[in-house]
């Protein structure tokens, strides 16, 4: 099903690494692939140091990937970029940020805020049409005009993302990065926020990656999902089969794990509790990375790093549980 | 059952800016032995507050009480001195906060910060509160707890520091643990094994719990009964089958239907508009009047009284009056089971 859709974002082999000191390397991303469809949302969970954040921020450059190729819009980006197609990059390429306290000048006023990137691309040439657009913008993210010549301490967490929203869509992007947008606010905010991103998405077509810890939150935004857990992809399948069919025991462990707002299903479901803490990313675990707090860990986990394979249309898992020919052993 | 805390008309107050900021307005708890009650709502609404003020810790100034009762086991803790309250915190009623990186004194060994309630409220030796400290550590599930025993905080990942938190919380045997956020900064497979070591830990010892989160999962997982609190009141309390599966007031309603659901697919989450109310001038009437999609003429004027639905469940909401309309809760809502 999905095969017939363009794809605008391909990620291959995509690796970054963090020298911590002069004999230590932390792999924060190590040999990742996905691709992005247009116009979809894909998700992307994991715990904390897992590279989720690290993932997003080496597609939009602002990290320098190791090696590896991010190819968007059929152009190769990973590599030396010159000034120039780093800006136009950053045309089509825009960012929402997790917390909207740290990710707005507290000194510059909304209306300066948003039409930066306005000015930076020559889009809007007079000052009148810039704050036209601007207001424009603002209403587009449920403000009102009288907000553009506000700073930013004078608004509420929720009211603070929209207007990163705003700076985002301000330069007419296909597609945006948001990296935990609703982790810093609150419930009934953070409905109001996700509500927002479907709806721009539906009127401007726009395509996200949606870096997320809530699992709950992003089943419900994405299209796809992608598992990642210290620097690796562990699975990857469209949300409803993530969810309804997971493959890997970490998938499985993640989702078990998640408390339901459902008194009745927590005192009745199982619960798989792993055990132990993330290891370290500067010294991950040979073979595969979860073998350490993984049940059903077997000796050639340890040797063997798992294949990245499609098990089925579009499910990708990494797990010598399923690897090829061998999916008579399932993880139950 | 036998109450072991009740807290009666609370109200406090902030001077702060200025302006009297009134995070508590009114405010009524009761907690029995042995039982896990969670107290929700979202940052601002004075869930944290009204804790802390069962510890006696809002700072002061700007924070007092300006009237109400905090009864525990029939002495009133608002009355208490600062010497009387030292006897009470960590000894008969202590609190696990939520950033286990900032609870935890980083240059002392955390051998010696769970000694320490031990020496000073039971009177024991060194060796024999070393004894007991290790044997705590043991309890919330740290592995090699006599060598751990003498290591630092910045040597234990955030989980771990949490059960060190709890280890602490639970020296001395406490009547009341008070829970604020415990597991809002953990990961969440690190989440659901704190989540399972306090509840083993109730079963074990049979502390009375006070969870604090915004979390409906987690208060879904651990509590028995549930009071939702919105702009410094409590707007409904029930059992948590009551408020999942029965909830009367818009707010509760709102709040049930703003998170995704695992099990289900909906296309648009219900968004509760507006912001919470500033309480430093504070709405008159019902403080979820202005965002609340049923809001009538009389909720902007008198904050409505409780009505009791039954024995455990009482709402403060205008719809619940016998002249008022008759309103469903949304689809979303009041659905049991999977």
């Amino acid at each position: 099903m999905a095969e017939n859709k363009e794809k605008l974002l391909e990620v291959k082999n995509l690796k970054k690494y963090f020298k911590v000191s002069r004999t230590d390397v932390l792999k924060a991303v190590d040999d990742v692939s996905f691709d992005i469809y247009k116009g979809e949302t894909f998700g992307l969970v994991g715990e904390s140091g897992c590279g989720k954040s690290t993932t997003g921020r080496t597609i939009i450059r602002l990290y320098e990937p190791t090696s590896g190729k991010v190819i968007f819009g059929g152009q190769e980006i990973g590599g030396k970029l010159s000034g120039k197609s780093k800006k136009d990059l950053t045309k089509k390429m825009q960012m929402i940020f997790q917390d909207p306290y740290a990710s707005l000048n507290p000194r510059m006023m909304v209306k300066d805020i948003i039409s930066e990137g306005l000015n930076i691309h020559h889009i809007e040439s007079s000052n009148k049409s810039r704050l036209e657009r601007v207001y424009e913008l603002l209403e587009t993210v449920g403000l009102n005009k009288e907000h553009a010549n506000r700073y930013p301490h004078e608004f509420s967490g929720g009211q603070r993302q929209r207007i990163g929203i705003a700076r985002a869509l301000a330069v007419n992007p296909e597609f945006i990065i948001a990296d935990e947008p609703i982790s810093a606010l609150d419930v009934s905010i953070q409905a109001q926020v996700v509500n927002l991103l479907q709806e721009l998405q539906e009127t401007k077509g726009l395509t996200y990656l949606f870096i997320a810890h809530d699992l709950s939150m992003v089943k419900h935004i994405s299209d796809r999902v992608g598992v990642m857990y210290l620097g690796n992809m562990a699975e990857l399948a469209p949300s409803e089969e993530l969810y309804d069919h997971p493959l890997h025991p970490y998938t499985q462990a993640l989702l078990s794990a998640i408390p339901v707002a459902d008194p009745e299903v927590e005192r009745t479901r199982e619960r798989i509790i792993l055990q132990g803490d993330v290891p370290s990313p500067i010294n991950p675990p040979s073979g595969c990375r979860f073998r350490t707090r993984c049940p059903f860990a077997m000796d050639i986990c340890a040797k063997v790093r798992p294949n990245w394979h499609e098990v089925e249309n579009g499910h990708w898992v990494a797990c010598h549980l399923h690897d090829e020919g061998q999916s008579s052993a399932k993880a139950e | 059952m036998d109450k072991l805390l009740e807290v009666q008309n609370l109200n406090i107050q902030f001077d702060i800016f200025g302006t009297h900021v009134q995070a508590v307005r009114g405010v009524d708890l009761e907690l029995n032995v042995g039982e896990t009650l969670a107290v929700v709502g979202e940052s601002g609404s004075g869930k944290s507050v009204t804790s802390k003020a069962i510890m006696g810790l809002n700072p002061s100034p700007p924070g007092k009480v300006t009237a109400g009762k905090i009864l525990f086991e029939g002495q009133d803790l608002v009355q208490y001195s600062q010497k009387q309250m030292q006897k009470i915190r960590g000894k008969e009623i202590s609190m696990i906060f939520q950033d286990p990186m900032t609870a935890l004194n980083p240059t002392m060994k955390i051998g010696k910060q769970i000694m320490e309630g031990l020496i000073k409220h039971q009177n024991m030796s060194k060796a024999e509160a070393k004894k007991r400290a290790i044997e705590l550590l043991s309890l919330v599930g740290i592995p090699n707890p006599d060598k751990r025993v003498d290591e630092y905080p910045h040597q234990f990942s955030g989980g771990m520091r949490q059960r060190v938190v709890i280890a602490i919380a639970l020296a001395c045997n406490p009547k009341i643990l008070i829970a604020d956020e415990p597991t809002t900064a953990l990961d969440v497979t690190i989440q659901a094994q704190i989540l399972d070591l306090m509840r083993d830990i109730q079963k074990k010892t049979g502390t009375a719990i006070i969870l604090i989160t915004h979390d409906l999962g987690v208060v879904a997982n651990l509590a028995q009964r549930v009071a939702v609190m919105y702009g410094g009141k409590i707007i409904e309390t029930g059992t948590i089958d009551e408020i999942f599966y029965q909830p009367k007031h818009p707010y509760t309603w709102g709040l049930l239907s703003s998170m995704p659901k695992l099990h289900a697919k909906i296309d648009k989450l219900l968004a509760i508009p507006g912001t919470p109310p500033d309480l430093s001038d504070p709405p008159k009437g019902c403080p979820f009047a202005p965002r609340c999609p049923y809001a009538m003429k009389v909720c902007l004027d008198h904050m409505p009284s409780y009505t009791h639905i039954s024995e455990t469940q009482k709402t403060a909401c205008w719809l619940l009056d016998e002249r008022a309309p008759k309103v469903d809760p949304p689809k979303t809502v009041g659905v049991g089971g999977k």
